[in-house]
C-alpha cells in the first residue's frame, strides 16, 4: 500500500484549518470588549504619564501656598492641593512612580518566580526545601512583610519595589512550580526523555513554553498588585518617600482636606482605580484569551 | 537464532513500584530477546505489566521503581550505567514510539524544534545538518514537504502525520532497537494500516529489532515474528504469532483469541474470560490466571515454571511440529 496520497491530502487540510485560527493574541484580545477598553485606557494612561511634561509645565514639588485648594479650572485641570501644587502634575508624576514600581516589581518577582518556581516543580528535593521557605512567607501578611522591609531600609522606590517583589514572588512562585508539576507528568515531557535530553534542557525548552502562559497572566496581576501596594506603603509613609509623589502619597496628604476640596481625593483615586481595574481585566482576558477550552464560548 | 545478531536480551526482569508505601512486584521474571530485524510482540490486557517492562528497557521507569534483572542491549549491561551514560546510549540507540501523537508531541515548539534536539544532542550536528536530516527522516517515513511540516507544529497535523514524526523522531539518531507502545491505537483504522506498514517497511530497510506492545493479537500475526504473551506481570505463553491465534497453548491465550470479535463467526456472542485482573499486590500465589481459568486443578495453587513456551501446568494444545 501506498501511504503517501491519503496522507496528502490530510496534510494540506490540516494545515489550511489552523492559520485561520492563528489569529493572533492580539487580536483575539481586541475583540473581546472588557479586554479592548482595559487596553485602551491602560495605553491612555501609559501615554499620558510618559508624556506628563508635554501635558503640563507645572511641577508636582512646587509650593505655591497663594493658590492653594484651586477648584478644577483653565490653568489648573485638576485644582490644586493644599500646599497649591497642581494636582494634574501630581496625578501623571505620581503615575510615573506606580509604572516604575510596578514594572520592577514585576520584572523581579517574576524572574525568580520563574526560576525558583520552574526549579521546585521539576525537582522534588528543591521543592521540599523551598516549598517550606514560601510557607514561611506566605504566613506572613503582606504589608506586614513589606512594612518591616521598608522600615529597615528606610523608604525610597528602590526600596518599596524589594519589598514588594519579596512579598509578591511567594505566590507567583507557587503558580509556576504548579503548572510545572502538571506538565512533568505530560507524555511529551516523557516523550522528551525518552529521546535522551538532558533535564535542564527538558525543564528550560519544554516546561518553560508551556508554562507560560499562566505566567503572563500571573505577571499582570502582580504589576496590579505592586501598583496596589506602592499605594499602599506610601499610604502609611512607608513608600518611595516625600521627593517622589505617588499617588498613595498624595491621597495619605489629601485625607485631611477631603471636606475643602474633593478633588484632591478624587483624581488620584480615580487614576488608582482606573489602572487597577484595567490591570486585573486585562489579566482575565489574557487567561480567557490563551485558554483554548474558553475560546469558543466566551465570545 | 545468532547469538551475535541478538539486539535485546532481557534476562529475569522484575520491575517492583511503591504502592500504598510498599514495594509491590508489578513485572517479575521476565525473558525477551530480540534480534536484529526481528519484531517480537507484548501482548495483553491493560495492567499486565507490558508498557512497565518497556519503561524498564528504555530506563524510564517511574519513580521509586525497583529493577532487577538484567537487560543488555548489543552486549551492554544496561542496569549498570548512570543516569546520564543510560541517557546517552537509551536515546541514541533505542528509539520509542509512543501510544498517543496527539500528547507526545510539544505542543508550542516547532515540529523541526523537536525533531532536531535529539539529532544535535547525540550526534552533535549543527542546526542546519540536523534540520536537513530532519527534514530527510520525514521523506522517508512519507512526509512530503517536509520544509515545511519542519517549521509547522503539531496542531497543524492530523493523527496519522504526529505519528509519523514521531516513528521518525524515533529512528532519527539511527537505533538498533524500536520499541513502540501501542502505537496504532489512538488511530483510524485506515492510518493504522498505514502506520503499521511503515513502521514494517522501517523495520525491513533499517534492520530494525523492535519491540511492539500492543493488546491486539490479530495485528500481531501480520507484523510479528514473535509473540510474548503477558498476563498479571507474568510472561504465560511465548511463540510464534500464527500458533498463539490457531493453537494456543496458554488456557488464558486461548481465552484472548475466543475474545476477539469475528464477522462472520457462527457463535452470536463473544466469549470473554470470567472474572478480571487480579491488581497489582493482589497476584495468587500459584498459577495467577487459576481463579479465572476453566481447567484448573490443586496443582494451579503452586506456581507453574516456564517451560517449552508456556508457564501453565495444563498447556491445552501440543506446539506445532
Amino acid at each position: 500500500m501506498s501511504p503517501r496520497l491519503p496522507n496528502d491530502m490530510s496534510a494540506t487540510t490540516a494545515t489550511i484549518a489552523p492559520a485561520a485560527r492563528r489569529a493572533g493574541l492580539a487580536r483575539r484580545l481586541a475583540a473581546k470588549p472588557t479586554a479592548a477598553l482595559a487596553i485602551l485606557v491602560l495605553a491612555g494612561l501609559i501615554a499620558a504619564i510618559l508624556a506628563a511634561p508635554l501635558l503640563t509645565h507645572a511641577s508636582p514639588l512646587k509650593i505655591d501656598p497663594a493658590h492653594r485648594l484651586l477648584s478644577p479650572r483653565t490653568g489648573h485641570l485638576m485644582g490644586t492641593d493644599h500646599l497649591g501644587r497642581d494636582m494634574l502634575a501630581i496625578v501623571l508624576y505620581g503615575g510615573r512612580t506606580s509604572l516604575i514600581v510596578g514594572f520592577f516589581v514585576t520584572a523581579i518577582a517574576m524572574s525568580v518566580a520563574i526560576a525558583l518556581g520552574l526549579l521546585s516543580g521539576f525537582y522534588r528535593r528543591i521543592d521540599a526545601v523551598l516549598m517550606r521557605i514560601v510557607d514561611g512567607l506566605m504566613a506572613f501578611p503582606g504589608i506586614v512583610l513589606a512594612t518591616a522591609a521598608a522600615g529597615y531600609i528606610g523608604p525610597s522606590v528602590t526600596t518599596v519595589v524589594l519589598a514588594l517583589s519579596l512579598v509578591l514572588i511567594a505566590p507567583a512562585l507557587r503558580v509556576v512550580r504548579g503548572q510545572t508539576l502538571i506538565v512533568r507528568e505530560l507524555p511529551m515531557i516523557e516523550a522528551a526523555r525518552a529521546v535522551g535530553l538532558r533535564e535542564t534542557h527538558i525543564l528550560t525548552r519544554y516546561i518553560l513554553p508551556a508554562v507560560l502562559s499562566p505566567i503572563l497572566i500571573q505577571a499582570s496581576f502582580v504589576f496590579s498588585a505592586a501598583v496596589l501596594g506602592e499605594a499602599a506603603l506610601s499610604f502609611i509613609g512607608l513608600g518611595v518617600g516625600a521627593k517622589d509623589v505617588s499617588w498613595g502619597g498624595a491621597l495619605a496628604e489629601a485625607r485631611d482636606y477631603i471636606q475643602n476640596g474633593w478633588w484632591i481625593v478624587v483624581f488620584p483615586g480615580a487614576a488608582l482605580v482606573l489602572t487597577i481595574l484595567s490591570l486585573n481585566l486585562l489579566g482575565d482576558s489574557l487567561r480567557d484569551a490563551l485558554d483554548p477550552k474558553l475560546a469558543g464560548r466566551r465570545a | 537464532m545468532n547469538a551475535l545478531a541478538t539486539i535485546l536480551e532481557v534476562r529475569g526482569l522484575s520491575v517492583s513500584l511503591p504502592i500504598g508505601g510498599k514495594l509491590t512486584p508489578v513485572v517479575t521474571d521476565m525473558n525477551l530477546s530480540i534480534a536484529r530485524g526481528e519484531a517480537v510482540a507484548l501482548v495483553g490486557e491493560s495492567g499486565c505489566g507490558k508498557s512497565m517492562t518497556a519503561r524498564a528497557i528504555i530506563g524510564l521507569p517511574p519513580p521509586g521503581a525497583e529493577i532487577a534483572g538484567s537487560i543488555v542491549l548489543k552486549g551492554q549491561e544496561l542496569t549498570q550505567l548512570t543516569p546520564s551514560e543510560r541517557r546517552r546510549i537509551g536515546g541514541r540507540e533505542i528509539g520509542f514510539i509512543f501510544q498517543e501523537p496527539m500528547t507526545s508531541l510539544h505542543p508550542t515548539l516547532s515540529i523541526g524544534a523537536q525533531m532536531t534536539d535529539g539529532l544535535r544532542y547525540h550526534l552533535g550536528l549543527s542546526r542546519t545538518a540536523a534540520l536537513e536530516r530532519a527534514r530527510e527522516l520525514l521523506d522517508r517515513v512519507g512526509i512530503p514537504r517536509g520544509r515545511d511540516i519542519l517549521a509547522g507544529h503539531a496542531h497543524q497535523l492530523s493523527g496519522g502525520m504526529r505519528q509519523r514524526v514521531v516513528i521518525a523522531m524515533a529512528i532519527a539518531c539511527g537505533p538498533s532497537l524500536v520499541i513502540a507502545d501501542e502505537p496504532t491505537t489512538a488511530l483510524d483504522v485506515t492510518i493504522q494500516a498505514q502506520v503499521l506498514d511503515l513502521l514494517a517497511r522501517m523495520r525491513e530497510e533499517l534492520g530494525l529489532a523492535m519491540l511492539y506492545i500492543t493488546h491486539d493479537l490479530e495485528v500481531v500475526a501480520d507484523f510479528c515474528d514473535r509473540a510474548i504473551v503477558m498476563y498479571a506481570g507474568d510472561r504465560v505463553e511465548d511463540g510464534q504469532p500464527e500458533q498463539c491465534l490457531t493453537r494456543p497453548r496458554h488456557p488464558y491465550t486461548s481465552g484472548l483469541v475466543a475474545a476477539i470479535p469475528r464477522m462472520g463467526g457462527t457463535s452470536a456472542r463473544l466469549s470473554p474470560i470470567p472474572g478480571q485482573v487480579p491488581p497489582v499486590g493482589a497476584w495468587p500465589a500459584g498459577c495467577r490466571f487459576a481463579p479465572r481459568c476453566a481447567i484448573a486443578d490443586e496443582i494451579c495453587a503452586t506456581r507453574p515454571v516456564f517451560d517449552a513456551g508456556v508457564r501453565c501446568w495444563r498447556p491445552l494444545a501440543s506446539p506445532a511440529p
